[in-house]
């Protein structure tokens, strides 16, 4: 079984010879089905480049990277859009919700451009935004909602194609104490039902929920430590217990 | 994702933002509007001209004399131009004096611009017939009987609310009989053509103009066609009866109505042409204001358009929304500027009813859909082919 990422000596550069800028120096990492990955440095540390890379928004300057088994450089821009609608589900530090447009719809999206009927669609996206508590705001739209409402909108709209992986950069970077930890519980209980989740954040008591944590320092990873993850209190146990 | 689906993501994107699509399709609709109804105005005042120009007879000549030469125009000279040898095609000849004078009627008073003397002839050649009444006989002009047929201005001014037909009205201090009414003329020009009365020119002569020179005579061909034989017929014949003044310059000149309606036409074309140049100016600043209201949405859209792109919206799917949003606009506000116009165009504007040119319609709405077609799509267009993460962070 492939992994779900695989990324080989990965360099990005940013402008040319003098004003050359190298966001990613040779970065190489892989995340198997199911695992829950936290990403850290500080700020200028490439963690965004690198998550920008992993989502398929942007391309490496040299370098491969696999996802799901398949060479991301290869595909037409077709098949990138395919990609990015079936594979990820991508969480934005800002949201990024499609402003005077309703929750719903808003989590529709992706269901939309992947060709599913209006009905079947509406389904799917009511029970995504149940599964992150919003179902009775289904109908309010982005400004209407609270920071971490908002975002629990992102992440049902990250999560309703179903991706095999789930991309989130700094999800609590806007978000208040309270907000964030709804937010939190919600990544919590998707690992604990086998989604694989890469978090980006310069919190630590973020990075303490994953069980993988990655350090990242001037384009280089520094460290990769396997950790026992905090707050996922019955959660986890409850998981456990469906394991084995 | 299939294309009524575009159709209803476009739809969602025009409703989402009401104000600015208000505002592009209302820019539009002004543009379009504009132009259409400037052409109307500009062709709606060339018709009449036209129309009152054709009115006059286009089978009529009109003689008139410069003045300079001593006798000029006489009844004799009439006389001579009804002569089935030398000028065949001559129908009717018409002699005109015209005086103003003060028509008054129990008290009240109506000063006329013209009071027109003349023949039985008159009325068909200057195609001026008689609503009610009747009009005068030869026998009238030949016993200068004071009887006088007169314009519905006239009639409005002396008999409001009676018939006049049988009443009798003082003119120079002696009393005419009005025997008719002129039917109305449609006139949108400067002159009103119905203040106007008509009498025998022996009478005329007798009370008000004296014996001096005719002020003009009226030709009549027998046909439209023949108009320009007989004025060289008429030519020859004036040649003879009234020589050149002593500086060689002619003494008469010959008003042709045909000539007046080419020169009037070449007039209001150009009157249309200046029109159009003004409407097609509003049209360009309104196609600058859809412009500049596509372009500035532009950093919303393209951030919109980043996070569509990040949700796996392949770009085929994003670029024609955006342009079937763009069509939208310009086609429902083209469609609402010329439902304006239209509806504009049945009420007159500055005294000339619009007639509306088809292909203005056409241009008008062409120009404008194309504008806000381009300048819609275009920035959507580069937008889609950003990676999505330049998309997301363009400002």
């Amino acid at each position: 079984m492939h992994p779900v990422l695989d990324v080989r000596e990965i360099t990005k550069v940013y402008g040319e010879s003098d004003t050359e800028v190298r966001a990613l120096d040779g970065v190489s990492l892989r995340v198997d089905r199911g695992e829950y990955v936290a990403v850290m440095g500080p700020s200028g540390s490439g963690k965004s480049t690198l998550m920008n890379i992993l989502g398929c928004l942007d391309v490496p300057t040299s370098g491969a990277y696999l996802l799901d088994g398949v060479e991301v450089s290869r595909l037409s821009d077709e098949q990138l859009a395919l990609a990015r609608n079936r594979l990820i589900g991508f969480v934005f530090q800002a949201f990024n919700l499609i402003p005077r447009t309703s929750a719903v719809a808003n989590v529709e999206l992706p269901l939309a451009y992947s060709g599913m009927k209006a009905a079947e669609r509406h389904r799917r996206a009511m029970f995504s935004l149940d599964l992150v508590g919003l179902a009775d705001r289904a109908d309010h739209e982005p400004h209407q909602l609270s920071g971490g409402q908002q975002q629990r909108v992102a992440v049902a709209r990250a999560l309703v194609t179903e991706p095999a992986l789930l991309l989130a950069d700094e999800p609590t970077g806007n978000l208040d104490s309270h907000a964030t930890e709804e937010v939190l519980a919600v990544f919590d209980d998707l690992n604990a039902a086998g989604r694989t989740i890469v978090i980006i954040t310069h919190e630590d008591e973020v990075g303490a929920r994953a069980d993988r944590l990655i350090r990242l320092f001037d384009g280089r990873l520094t460290s990769d430590t396997r950790q026992e993850p905090t707050g996922r209190h019955a959660l986890a146990l409850h998981a456990a217990g469906e394991k084995s | 994702m299939n294309f009524p689906e575009i159709v209803r993501f476009a739809l969602r994107g025009v409703g989402a933002n009401k104000l600015r699509s208000v505002l592009t399709m209302l820019g539009i609709l002004i543009g379009v509007a504009a132009v259409i109804l400037l052409v109307a105005v500009g062709n709606g005042s060339a018709q009449a001209i036209a129309t009152r120009i054709e009115a006059l007879g286009t089978n009529t000549l009109t003689v008139l004399s410069t003045g300079r030469a001593a006798g000029g125009l006489t009844m004799k000279v009439a006389d001579a131009l009804d002569d089935p040898v030398l000028a065949p095609g001559v129908r009717s000849v018409t002699p005109v004096v015209s005086a103003s004078a003060t028509l008054t009627h129990e008290g009240a008073e109506h000063r006329i611009s013209s009071f027109v003397g003349t023949t039985p002839s008159w009325f068909t050649a200057s195609n001026f017939p008689v609503e009610t009444g009747a009009i005068f006989t030869d026998d009238d002009e030949a016993q200068a009987r004071r009887v006088v047929v007169i314009g519905q201005t006239v009639a409005e001014e002396l008999f409001s609310g009676v018939d006049p037909v049988g009443r009798q009205v003082t003119a120079g201090g002696a009393l005419f009989t009005v025997t008719g009414v002129l039917e109305e003329k449609s006139s949108a020009g400067f002159q009103d053509v119905d203040d106007i009365a008509v009498a025998p020119i022996s009478a005329v002569r007798q009370v008000l103009a004296g014996y001096g020179p005719l002020t003009s005579i009226l030709v009549e061909a027998d046909d439209s066609s023949q108009v320009d034989l007989v004025q060289s017929e008429i030519g020859a014949i004036l040649n003879r009866k009234i020589p050149a003044g002593s500086d060689g310059a002619a003494a008469y000149r010959i008003q042709n109505a045909s000539q007046l309606l080419a020169t009037q036409t070449e007039t209001a074309g150009t009157f249309t042409t200046l029109l159009g140049a003004v409407a097609a100016i509003s049209l360009l600043v309104g196609g600058i204001g859809i412009t500049n209201i596509m372009l500035v949405t532009v950093t919303e859209r393209t951030r919109e358009i980043g996070i569509r792109k990040a949700l796996g919206a392949p770009r085929r799917v994003i670029l024609t929304q955006f342009l079937v949003e763009a069509t939208l606009l310009s086609v429902i506000g083209g469609g609402l500027g010329v439902a304006a116009a239209v509806l504009g165009s049945r009420f007159p504007i500055v005294g000339v009813q619009p007639v509306i040119v088809p292909s203005s319609i056409a241009l008008a709405l062409g120009v404008s859909v194309l504008i806000g077609l381009f300048f819609g799509g275009l920035p959507a267009a580069r937008a889609a082919r950003l990676r999505p993460i330049d998309a997301l962070r363009y400002e």
